[in-house]
């Protein structure tokens, strides 16, 4: 196969997955939801239990009219939905589906770039905060600059002590390097990195910058249309990336009965289930305040984080 | 508050929460979907205030116990021969009951005052209308000047709608019912004007409001709404073009930039 055929195919698989994906997720959020608070959800759109619920969500953005408040910084403004949603797309072209070459891109430092390409979406936050010239959205984007910032840390440790037990920085070469006995060896690693990752991407009980009964929506507050869309759908893209980055880092990605032929399979049915305990804790759990919020991150996840790190290297060093 | 003695393992509380929400979600959820199902009501739920006529003897103490004077009540005394006896027997009929809804405030005075039950809470509370005159609940008689100037403007002018007009102000002449002239005449011209015109004329008959200003305010309204309409059709433009931009040039962009990323990296 030629190599500007293949190239275009694992794209555009990437592409589509980062459209569909995303729409699935919602779709079950908004259904899981609603069973969880005794309700039941999106029932109209499409004949059956308002499947379609998302797609007539979609179309609606689109045809709505496009308003930049006067006071805004419009070019900034308009840019920070895109900056929001790009990253994401670069990011799922780094994830191994299966085994073997089952990835869009093997990249030998996959997981520096996915880091790298994660800080991005922070500067998206503050543009958008900034540029909407309201005291809302600017409070929600002070409030997020902190907390990103913060918890990046915790993020980049607990991936660097899975990237050291593996030996190695490649998506594909530390799924490839993982061992069901890791579970137990990386546990504090994970369960930092699911935590640190619920707020890189601003979801409840760490969503702070948008805090819908306090800020409005906080740094969306001035977007409407096909930009409002863009950041929801990066949003729920952020869920999918952030529960594909932990099943591929801790929980063995493809690893399970007949990989060969079903990789892909574990894969999703992985990242579906960490989606689903993303959606569970939103409904369950309250807001953390600005306060708790930090003290969460710099002293216990960090502390831990460096804890794990020490663990890992002498587990490494004896074996 | 719970003081730290009773403070249980870090983390149950969480763990205790997610349990709560899983087990919600594992239940059957007790929803009832309004418009397509009706809701339950129990016999006695408060909604409209309803007359049994077989009881009521137009006393008229729900009228003068209403606090919002909301009640409206017509009648006449008939007579009852009463064979034997040295007169006549008299007994009130009521011609008109009405409650005008637009300013009940449902304490249900009236009803607690009859003493013959003829008044009672029932369960209906799907009655609301679009115009707020429209909630007196009354029946529509007489009255013939508007129907003739409608006969008139009908007879000025050609078209279908002239043709209409000229054709319920004949009827009304010779005797056809006055609502029921209207009520055909909405029915063979099911336009929103017509109906907006029919309403006023008959508002007019109900509480001597002027016609003249209402119908001025009519063509008005209707002068604004097609000026409004032709600006939505000139404004729909804008979101087709969005549409094209965001179907077709957004992922093909993204596509590009990401392989000529790809293929840097490479």
């Amino acid at each position: 196969m030629p190599l500007w055929l293949d190239l275009l195919i694992r794209v555009l698989a990437v592409v589509v997955g980062f459209l569909l994906l995303p729409l699935l997720v919602g779709q079950t959020e908004h259904k899981v939801m609603a069973h969880m608070q005794g309700r039941l959800g999106p029932m109209y759109a499409g004949a059956y239990h308002g499947w379609a619920q998302l797609v007539a969500d979609g179309v609606k953005f689109v045809q709505k009219e496009d308003i930049t408040p006067k006071d805004a910084d419009r070019g900034v403004f308009r840019l920070a939905p895109i900056v929001a949603l790009f990253p994401y797309l670069l990011v799922l072209l780094a994830i191994p589906l299966g085994p073997g070459d089952l990835v869009a891109q093997p990249l030998d430092i996959g997981l520096f770039f996915v880091l790298a390409v994660l800080g991005v979406g922070v500067l998206a936050v503050l543009m958008s905060a900034w540029a909407s010239g309201n005291k809302y959205s600017l409070l929600g984007g002070l409030r997020g600059a902190a907390q990103l910032l913060g918890y990046e840390l915790p993020l980049v440790l607990a991936a660097a002590s899975v990237a050291m037990a593996a030996g190695t920085l490649s998506l594909p070469g530390i799924v490839e390097a993982w061992r069901p006995w890791w579970l137990l060896w990386q546990a504090p690693a994970a369960i930092i990195f699911f935590v640190a990752g619920l707020a890189e991407i601003r979801r409840p009980p760490f969503d702070m910058p948008i805090a819908d009964s306090e800020l409005v929506f906080g740094y969306m507050t001035e977007y409407t249309g096909l930009r409002f869309a863009f950041f929801l759908l990066a949003e729920y893209v952020g869920i999918v990336v952030i529960a594909a980055l932990t099943t591929v880092l801790f929980l063995g990605g493809w690893h399970g009965p007949l990989p060969h032929q079903l990789g892909w399979l574990w894969t999703l049915v992985k990242i579906f289930a960490l989606s689903f305990v993303i959606i569970w804790f939103r409904v369950s759990y309250p807001r953390l305040r600005e306060d708790q919020l930090q003290r969460l991150c710099w002293l216990v996840l960090v502390p831990v984080a460096l804890a794990q790190l020490i663990l890992t290297a002498a587990v490494k060093l004896a074996i | 508050m719970t003081d730290d003695g009773e403070r249980g393992t870090p983390g149950k509380g969480l763990v205790q929460g997610l349990a709560v929400t899983l087990k919600t979600m594992t239940r059957r959820s007790t929803t009832r979907q309004y418009p397509d199902v009706e809701p339950d009501l129990p016999p006695r739920s408060r909604g409209v205030i309803a007359l049994l006529e077989e009881n009521c003897t137009v006393c008229m103490l729900c009228a003068r116990e209403c606090p919002d004077w909301c009640i409206y009540i017509d009648s006449h005394k008939e007579e009852v021969l009463v064979p034997g006896a040295a007169r006549a027997r008299q007994r009130n009929v009521l011609d008109r009951f009405d409650i005008d809804f637009a300013l009940c405030m449902y304490c249900g005075i009236c009803i607690e005052v009859c003493p013959f039950d003829a008044l009672h809470w029932t369960p209906e509370f799907e009655y609301a209308e679009t115009d707020v005159l429209d909630l007196l609940h009354i029946a529509v008689e007489a009255g013939l000047t508007p129907l003739r100037a409608l006969g008139e403007v009908g007879r000025r002018r050609g078209g279908v709608l002239a043709g209409e007009l000229r054709a319920t102000a004949t009827m009304a002449a010779l005797g056809v019912p006055r609502g029921q002239a209207l009520d055909r005449l909405i029915r063979r011209c099911p336009s929103d004007g017509v109906t907006a015109l029919v309403a006023a004329i008959r508002r007019t008959e109900r509480h001597g409001a002027p016609l003249g200003p209402a119908l001025s305010g009519l063509a008005a309204d209707a002068r604004t709404q097609r000026a409004q309409r032709l600006r939505e059709r000139a404004a729909r433009a804008a979101p087709k073009i969005q549409l094209v931009v965001a179907l077709l040039l957004v992922p093909a962009t993204m596509l590009l930039v990401a392989a000529a990323l790809t293929a840097a990296l490479l």
